[in-house]
C-alpha cells in the first residue's frame, strides 16, 4: 500500500495558502500523543508545518466541517476556497453533502488521501476499516497518490447474522446494546448526514429531546428516528459507530436498511454519484408491497 | 380456548380521499369492525411520518396499520408510492430490531371497498390480539 507522509500533504497545501488561491486548510492537527489527532483549520503555514499530521489515528471524516466552513465570510469574501483532505470513504460523504445542496462545491478544493485503514488509540483498527467498502476516491481536485477500488467488502454479514435470529433474540441483542446509550448525541453530530438547521432531538416540544433516557421506549425511538432519517443517505461512512462512547454498534442499523434497499430498489451507493436520487424519495410502480419486503430471508419466529 | 378479557388497541391512518371514505362506507352499510380501531385521518398515506407510527406505540396501541389508496390512484398522484417504500423499510426495520412484524400493515382500500376495510380490520384486530400486548415498544409513562 501506499504510505504517503504528513509531509507530502504539508507541501500541497502551503503551496496552495501561499498562492492566495486557498485562504484556509482543513485538515487534522497533532495533540498531545500521537493518538489524539483532531480536525482543525490552518490558516498560515507556520502552524501547518508545525502541526497538520497525517497518520494512522486520522480517521475523522472532514467532510461535515465543510458545511460550516464554506459559510463563513472570510471565505466567500474574496472567492477564495477552503482545501480539505479527504480519504475515500470521506469523498463519498462530501459527494452525498453536495447531492443535498448543503456545500458549494467551487468554495472548496479536494485533495484526495489515500488510506490503509485507520486505527483507535488501543491500536487496533476500526470496523468501518476492517469492514471498508472502497478506497476509491469519488471525487477530488487533486490526487495524492494512486486511486483504489471498490471493495467487495462483507459489511453485511453481522447483519444477516442477526436477521437469522429469533424476534425474541433480535430484541434482547439490541436491547442490550441500544439501553447502554447516554444521549450524548455524539453520533449525530459526527454523521456528514445529519445536517439539518434544527433537528427534532434538539427541540424540547418535541419529547425527544437530548436528555438522559428514562424510558427502553426512548433509546429505541431515537435509534429508529436516528438511522431513518439517514436511509438512503447514510454513505455507511462509520463515523457513528466510531464516535459511540458506549460502543454501540451504529453501523448494524444503518446497513440493515442499506441491505433492505438494496435487495428491494436495487443497488444503491450514496455519495458514489453526486446528484444520484436516493431510493427513499424515488418509486417505480411495481415496488414490493411492505408485507412482502418485511423479514424476507430472515426468520421470523 | 381460553376467552380473554384483553382487546388489543389499533391505529388506523387512514387517507382522506380513499381509505376514510372507504372506512365512511363500511359505517353506511353497518359492516361491523372493532371499536378497538381508532382511525386518525391523514390527508394521503404519504402523510404518515415514521415518528408517527412510533408514537402510536408509544401511546399504547398494540398494532398501527396505514391505509390509502391503491397504488396507482393517491389523489396527489404518487404520495403512496413514497409511502409503500417508507413503510416497507421502517417496517422492516421494527422487525429486526424483534418488534412483531404483525403489528404493524399497510394495506390499500379504495373508497369503494367498505366490505374490505371491514374485513381487513377484523383480520388485523384478530392477528394483534393473538399476540398480545404490545410490550417490546412499550412506553411504561403512557401506560394507565
Ligand atoms: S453516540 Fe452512542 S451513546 Fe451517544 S447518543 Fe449516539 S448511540 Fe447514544
Ligand atoms: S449514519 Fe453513521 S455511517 Fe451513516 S453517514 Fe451518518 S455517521 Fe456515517
Ligand atoms: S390520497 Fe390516498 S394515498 Fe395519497
Amino acid at each position: 500500500m501506499q504510505a504517503i507522509s504528513s509531509r507530502t500533504l504539508v507541501d500541497i497545501a502551503a503551496k496552495k495558502l501561499a498562492s492566495g488561491e486557498v485562504s484556509a486548510v482543513l485538515g487534522w492537527k497533532k495533540g498531545l500523543f500521537n493518538y489524539d489527532v483532531t480536525p482543525a483549520v490552518f490558516t498560515d503555514e507556520k502552524d501547518l508545518a508545525e502541526n497538520f499530521v497525517y497518520t494512522d489515528f486520522c480517521a475523522a471524516n472532514l467532510s461535515k466541517y465543510l458545511v460550516n466552513e464554506t459559510k463563513k465570510p472570510e471565505y466567500r469574501a474574496d472567492n477564495r476556497k477552503i482545501l480539505v483532505f479527504l480519504k475515500p470513504c470521506d469523498t463519498y460523504s462530501f459527494n452525498q453533502l453536495l447531492t443535498e445542496h448543503r456545500i458549494h462545491r467551487n468554495r472548496v478544493y479536494v485533495v484526495a488521501v489515500p488510506c490503509n485503514g485507520m486505527i483507535d488509540l488501543t491500536g487496533a483498527p476500526y470496523e468501518k476499516c476492517v469492514n471498508c467498502k472502497s478506497k476509491k476516491a469519488v471525487v477530488y481536485d487533486e490526487l495524492v497518490g494512486e486511486n483504489g477500488e471498490v471493495i467487495d467488502s462483507n459489511r453485511f454479514d453481522e447483519v444477516e447474522r442477526i436477521e437469522a435470529m429469533s424476534a425474541e433474540e433480535r430484541f434482547a441483542f439490541w436491547q442490550n446494546e441500544l439501553s447502554r446509550c447516554i444521549r450524548c448525541n455524539a453520533c449525530r453530530n459526527v454523521c456528514p448526514a445529519c445536517t439539518c438547521e434544527k433537528c427534532v432531538f434538539d427541540n424540547p416540544a418535541s419529547g425527544l429531546e437530548n436528555k438522559a433516557i428514562s424510558d427502553s421506549f426512548e433509546e429505541k425511538m431515537f435509534h429508529i428516528i436516528r438511522a431513518f432519517h439517514v436511509a438512503g443517505r447514510c454513505t455507511d461512512c462509520g463515523e457513528c459507530s466510531r464516535v459511540c462512547p458506549q460502543h454501540i454498534p451504529l453501523h448494524l442499523l444503518n446497513r440493515k436498511l442499506i441491505k433492505d434497499m438494496n435487495e428491494a430498489y436495487g443497488e444503491y451507493q450514496a455519495g458514489a454519484v453526486e446528484g444520484s436520487r436516493a431510493p427513499l424519495v424515488n418509486y417505480s410502480e411495481n415496488d414490493i408491497e411492505p408485507a412482502e419486503a418485511v423479514g424476507k430471508g430472515g426468520n421470523n419466529a | 380456548m381460553q376467552v380473554s378479557e384483553y382487546k388489543p388497541r389499533i391505529v388506523a391512518f387512514c387517507c382522506n380521499w380513499c381509505s376514510y371514505a372507504g372506512a365512511d362506507l363500511a359505517g353506511n352499510n353497518r359492516l361491523n369492525y372493532p371499536a378497538e380501531v381508532k382511525i386518525i385521518r391523514v390527508p394521503c398515506s404519504c402523510r404518515v411520518n415514521p415518528s408517527f407510527v412510533l408514537r402510536a406505540f408509544q401511546r399504547g396501541a398494540d398494532g398501527v396499520i396505514i391505509c390509502g389508496c391503491h397504488p396507482g390512484d393517491c389523489h396527489y398522484t404518487s404520495g403512496n408510492y413514497y409511502t409503500r417504500r417508507r413503510m416497507a423499510m421502517l417496517f422492516s426495520m421494527l422487525e429486526y430490531l424483534g418488534i412483531e412484524k404483525e403489528r404493524t400493515r399497510v394495506e390499500w382500500v379504495s373508497a369503494a371497498e367498505g366490505a374490505k376495510f371491514a374485513a381487513t380490520m377484523n383480520d388485523f384486530v384478530e392477528t394483534v390480539a393473538a399476540l398480545g400486548e404490545n410490550k417490546r415498544l412499550e412506553d411504561l409513562r403512557c401506560k394507565r
